[in-house]
């Protein structure tokens, strides 16, 4: 395996200090919102775990496409890293909303549209990973693996929209709400810079984690051949 | 409302954390193996 990449050692200390700077404007830059206290501040890094775990997602759906235009196996690799990566933020996203909605809905968890379609969403893409660990045969497993990350990008658009077609108790950040929405705010701009400044932060922080995730996928598909070649 | 955003960023860095440990111990895992194959492929 080759040394790590000049810029990927850069990206990975800018993604660093780009995240502890993010950090700080939450806790110390961000004012403290009137109603919900806080546990507001949660906001922030929701947001941007979702968007990131889309994105995720969102890879994996054009690399299913390039994987089968092209059967290059380096996109196989890139779909399994984009799924892996945006499983870990859509956990993020599920879990600290839900510590969120504890206070603020005064329950843990309810069977609204947005939190159905995003664990729903979550476990499509659990069941990509299950998928993939069933099939032996690598070209089989990547051209099953593709079509999954096709099919199953279905959930993200319904997931992102859910809250503006059906009727929700979820706050919709970007654009008008539901009249039913609970936690709601509007955002002064010291909130506004913060946010969007934790959403550069995660996108950065998804390439940086997507770069890594991708050599490790080719090292081992290295390995692996070696060993064929070893055992032939 | 304290103790629920402390608990909220404890699951974000927390689930970070787990995923970024998992990573470097596959890391690990593939040098060791690439080693042995190494090993085994100079005795061929």
């Amino acid at each position: 395996m080759t040394a790590q990449p000049k810029t990927l050692k850069i990206l990975t200390v800018v993604t660093v200090l780009m995240l502890a700077a993010a950090s700080l404007m939450v806790f110390f830059y961000a004012p403290l919102e009137a109603v919900m206290g806080q546990v507001q501040k949660v906001f922030y890094f929701h947001v941007a775990a979702g968007w990131t775990g889309m994105l995720g997602f969102f890879v994996a759906f054009v690399a299913g496409i390039a994987y089968l235009i092209t059967h290059k196996h380096i996109w196989d690799i890139v779909g399994v890293a984009g799924v892996e990566i945006g499983l870990v933020f859509m956990l993020i996203c599920i879990i600290t909303g839900s510590i969120w909605a504890r206070p603020i809905w005064n329950t843990w968890w309810t069977w609204d549209p947005r939190l159905t379609t995003a664990t729903i969403m979550e476990l499509v893409y659990a069941a990509y990973l299950m998928l993939r660990q069933g099939v032996e045969d690598p070209d089989r497993r990547a051209r099953f693996g593709a079509v999954y990350a096709i099919i199953g990008f279905l959930s993200v658009p319904l997931t992102f929209f859910s809250i503006r077609i059906f009727r929700t108790i979820h706050p919709v950040v970007i654009g008008g709400g539901d009249a039913d929405a609970t936690g709601s705010f509007d955002m002064t701009a010291k909130m506004l810079q913060t946010f969007m400044f934790s959403l550069v932060t995660f996108s950065v922080l998804f390439v940086t984690l997507l770069w890594h995730r991708i050599r490790m996928g080719k090292f081992a598909d290295q390995l692996e051949q070696l060993k064929m070649k070893l055992l032939a | 409302t304290l103790t629920y955003m402390i608990a909220g960023f404890a699951v974000i860095f927390g689930i970070m954390l787990i995923y970024l440990v998992s990573l470097l111990s596959r890391w690990n895992n593939l040098r060791k193996d690439a080693d042995l194959l190494k090993e085994l492929e100079k005795k061929e």
